[in-house]
């Protein structure tokens, strides 16, 4: 491999801190060529909404422990990964009880798995005609991720269409409605139904909500501990006849695997 | 280029129950013995650190990858069948060895004397006219007191841990090997409103076994510690009778047994009315091999079964239109979308340990079974059993909410939470009858990675199917009352509640059926091939109708007896193990 320069990895490491706000900083000197100007449309301006609560990956990602595993794999434009956090963050939003889907790291996990087989629907039956209902993710011609691609940037467009502003920029409830509108099948989406992408969007949701932090999702085990769900436990032998509540604490499978 | 291979005494397609016991009882008689399985090799050191929710019970890893093979759907003859393409959709078959035999939740009911006498024991009770038109009730040539000491063989063989039905006094010719599991808050709070409404709960005979066990094979399968990764996965203490670590394992140490992993068995070799061998692929490297036998037991799911028979061409095809043929008839099933379905019931102030258990950990009764119920009453025939479990609850798959409230959103993150321990479903069984148009066939257009035709299902749901689930849930929710719950959800069955690709589950059976007649069953009660002696068809094919409860120990049964059958064929040098003149009715 060619030692170019510009892939050098020194070079980034000279970027002494990797938050979103010293990542734009200093990429500031670029505004005007190609990259500066999708990034201002697309990652900076759409999120600016929101940093008044601090809530995006990215803000979650500075000050506090660096996770180097939280990079895109599988989206390639920013602007469709904010429109994926905005959503898993309606579906399954911050509350009293705790955590919502960003600080779950639910946008990353799901980037993850498409990046992967699921993704691609490396185990499905595949072979056409793709004929009758797409009622199902998996009856869509379109693999899983280009059904999240295709998806959100409806969802982006239907936003564009009736509040006339993006989806990351709609307010919550025009956000909601929109989702909704989804959620009950009533959306032109191409090659595949609104419902199917939908479901689709809510089922990884909870899977990065709930699965094993291993995956990227459940981050600190957070969401396991909102929903007393003690996870990769030995044996219950000793409590399984208990008549009242047992609260555990929480094993992941970094710890319950033998090594 | 297909390589012949040395014959052996017998080929055995499949290394799930059905495969298994027939390989454990054919090798410990000194018979060798190849067994082709099309899924990888596994082993219980695979299963160690394996409580990963996401990978086995989303992602169904134990379940067969559809890319090579799946079946098609519709509702009706007159329909182009799709296919089902994921198993988001649903996982149905398991894969790899041992079969779904290893990823089960080990639940063991023994089915009940008049399903194997169905169409008898109806007509003498109520006589024809009770049957709908176009229903198929069909005796299996087989009573449960001739089976009952393979269904005894088979819990020796698991070690099931259980405690008698009070329902079926004088049905068992002794106790289950092992005591019932532990009992939990749930199954306590179920059995005292069951007994408070008149009813008599026991519990389920599990496989998930209550206490270290040595089966009379020598086999050890170890006392289960409850630890909530069951149905999906494969278990971590070799705690769950499975066909690893039960009936292969004694055909291994026989030193007669030869499993071959990534094996596919895609024809039934045969010429001049006998079974040759099995023509396989090695989907590892393409080659074909066909590996001879004095006997071939074809031993896969129901589908694999179904499929192989068709597409070897033996026997005559099921045509739904004159009701003629035998091969792919008789499709029935526990329909996940409507048999399967539970009544749930959520507790406002009561927590229970739902995150702990284990596969068939629970309580269940006999009182609306179909010999506990007077039809003369009823719109439907069959019955059905009342049932809670405590399989642990898992949190990506268990986000239960009352009725009314969103399926996302605040309200939905808050009450999933607020209920993932507050609840106790009443899930029913019911028993499912044949109908003439539900069947199986070859699809005219898709294929598999061969370019064989796909199996195509063409089922639809009967007013009788939709009654007797309704009828099941509302005494669900009478004993959900009994225990107090606050709010009950009852899944609405209508007229739209209809088959489709999420219907099938791994309790589905027919296609190659059991009985007393050559005109109207593929096998006899050996699961002998009734036009190819040599031919052994084995397992849930054989079901002429779906029981009200687990399948399991039924295919254990009859897969015993057909051991016995293979055996006696050897030993005599073939013939027809059951005389179609002595048995066949007119």
């Amino acid at each position: 491999m060619a030692d170019n320069n510009s892939n050098n990895p020194k070079n980034t490491n000279e970027v002494t801190d990797p938050g979103r706000r010293s990542f734009v900083k200093n990429t500031g000197i670029a505004v005007g060529g190609v990259a500066g100007g999708a990034l201002l449309g697309g990652l900076f301006s759409s999120r600016s909404k929101n940093d008044s609560n601090s809530n995006t990956a990215a803000d979650k990602g500075s000050g506090k422990e660096k996770r180097y595993e939280e990079a895109r794999m599988y989206f390639t434009r920013i602007a469709d990964f904010a429109i994926l956090e905005q959503a898993v963050e309606r579906i399954f939003p911050e509350d009293d009880n705790g955590p919502g889907a960003i600080e779950l790291g639910v946008p990353y996990y799901i980037d993850k798995q498409l990046a992967g087989p699921y993704g691609s629907n490396v185990g499905d039956y595949r072979q056409g005609p793709f004929i009758g209902s797409k009622a199902a993710a998996s009856d869509s011609s379109l693999d899983r991720g280009q059904i999240f691609i295709n998806g959100l940037r409806t969802m982006d467009a239907e936003s564009q269409k009736r509040f006339d502003t993006n989806f990351v920029k709609a307010t919550e409830d025009q956000q909601l409605e929109i989702m909704t509108d989804f959620a009950d099948d009533k959306v032109e989406v191409k090659g595949i139904s609104s419902k199917g992408f939908f479901n689709l969007l809510r089922s990884t949701t909870l899977e990065g909500a709930y699965c094993d932090p291993l995956y990227g999702g459940n981050r600190d085990m957070k969401g396991w501990k909102m929903k007393e769900y003690p996870g990769a436990i030995a044996s219950y032998a000793h409590m399984i006849e208990e008549d009242q509540f047992v609260k555990m604490d929480q094993v992941s499978l970094t710890d319950y695997q033998p090594k | 280029m297909v390589k012949t291979l040395d014959k052996v005494d017998a080929v055995v397609v499949g290394s799930g129950w059905a495969g298994g016991i027939a390989a454990a009882e054919l090798t410990k008689k000194g018979y060798k013995v190849v067994g082709l399985e099309r899924g990888k090799a596994q082993k219980r050191e695979d299963f160690v650190g394996a409580k990963d929710e996401l990978r086995y019970d989303v992602r169904k890893l134990m379940f067969q990858e559809l890319n090579k093979e799946t079946l098609t759907i519709r509702n009706t003859l007159d329909e182009t069948a799709t296919p089902n393409r994921s198993n988001d959709t649903n996982a149905i078959n398991g894969t790899a060895t041992g079969g779904s035999g290893v990823h089960w939740n080990g639940m063991v009911y023994r089915w009940l004397p008049t399903d194997f006498e169905m169409h008898t024991k109806t007509v003498e009770k109520y006589g024809e006219k009770i049957i709908p038109k176009d229903m198929q009730l069909q005796d299996w040539g087989i009573t449960y007191d001739e089976l009952e000491k393979y269904y005894d063989q088979f819990e020796k063989t698991a070690g099931i841990s259980g405690e008698p039905d009070p329902l079926r006094p004088g049905q068992r010719s002794d106790d289950y090997p092992t005591p019932p599991m532990k009992e939990t808050d749930i199954i306590r709070t179920f059995t005292k409103a069951a007994k408070e409404l008149g009813y008599h709960p026991y519990r389920i005979a599990s496989a998930n076994i209550s206490e270290t066990y040595t089966n009379p094979d020598g086999e050890t399968i170890n006392g289960c510690v409850y630890c909530a990764f069951c149905e999906a996965f494969g278990c971590d203490f070799g705690a769950k009778a499975d066909p690893i670590a039960t009936v292969l394992a004694t055909a291994h140490k026989s030193g007669n047994y030869e499993l071959r992993n990534n094996s596919y068995a895609v024809r039934i070799i045969h010429e001049n009315g006998k079974a040759v061998g099995i023509k396989y692929v090695d989907t590892e490297t393409g080659e074909e091999f066909i590996q001879p036998a004095d006997i071939v037991v074809v031993a896969g799911f129901t589908f694999t079964n179904t499929r192989l028979m068709l597409l070897s061409e033996i026997g005559k095809p099921y045509n739904p239109k004159d009701g003629t043929g035998v091969i792919g008839s008789h499709l029935t099933a526990h329909q996940r979308n409507l048999t399967h379905t539970r009544v749930r019931g959520f507790f406002d102030e009561k927590k229970f340990n739902r995150y702990a258990g284990t596969g068939a950990l629970g309580v269940t009764m006999d009182d609306f079974n179909v010999e506990q119920l007077d039809h003369t009453k009823l719109d439907f025939l069959h019955g059905f059993c009342l049932r809670t479990s405590q399989r642990g609850d898992r949190p990506i798959t268990n986000n239960h909410v009352p009725a009314g409230v969103p399926s996302w959103g605040k309200e939905f993150k808050d009450k999933s939470i607020f209920y993932a321990n507050r609840r106790i479903d009443v899930q029913q069984q019911n028993g499912a009858l044949a109908w003439r148009e539900n069947y199986m066939d070859l699809d005219p257009t898709y294929t598999d990675i061969f370019g064989d035709p796909l199996l195509r299902v063409t089922s639809k749901f009967h007013d009788q199917d939709r009654n007797i689930v309704r009828y099941a849930h509302q005494r669900g929710k009478e004993l959900l009352e009994q225990m107090g719950a606050d709010h009950i959800n009852i899944p609405e069955i209508t007229e739209e509640t209809e088959f489709d690709k999420t219907s099938l589950s791994d309790h589905t059976g027919g296609g190659v059926v059991m009985g007393d007649n050559p005109e109207t069953s593929a096998v006899n009660n050996y699961s002998q091939v009734w036009d190819m002696d040599n031919l052994f068809v084995v397992g849930a094919s054989s079901f002429p109708l779906m029981g009200s409860s687990n399948p399991t120990a039924t295919v254990g049964a009859l897969a015993y007896r057909a051991a016995e059958g293979m055996i006696k064929f050897l030993e005599n040098g073939g013939g027809q193990l059951v005389k179609k003149e002595e048995t066949a009715k007119v």
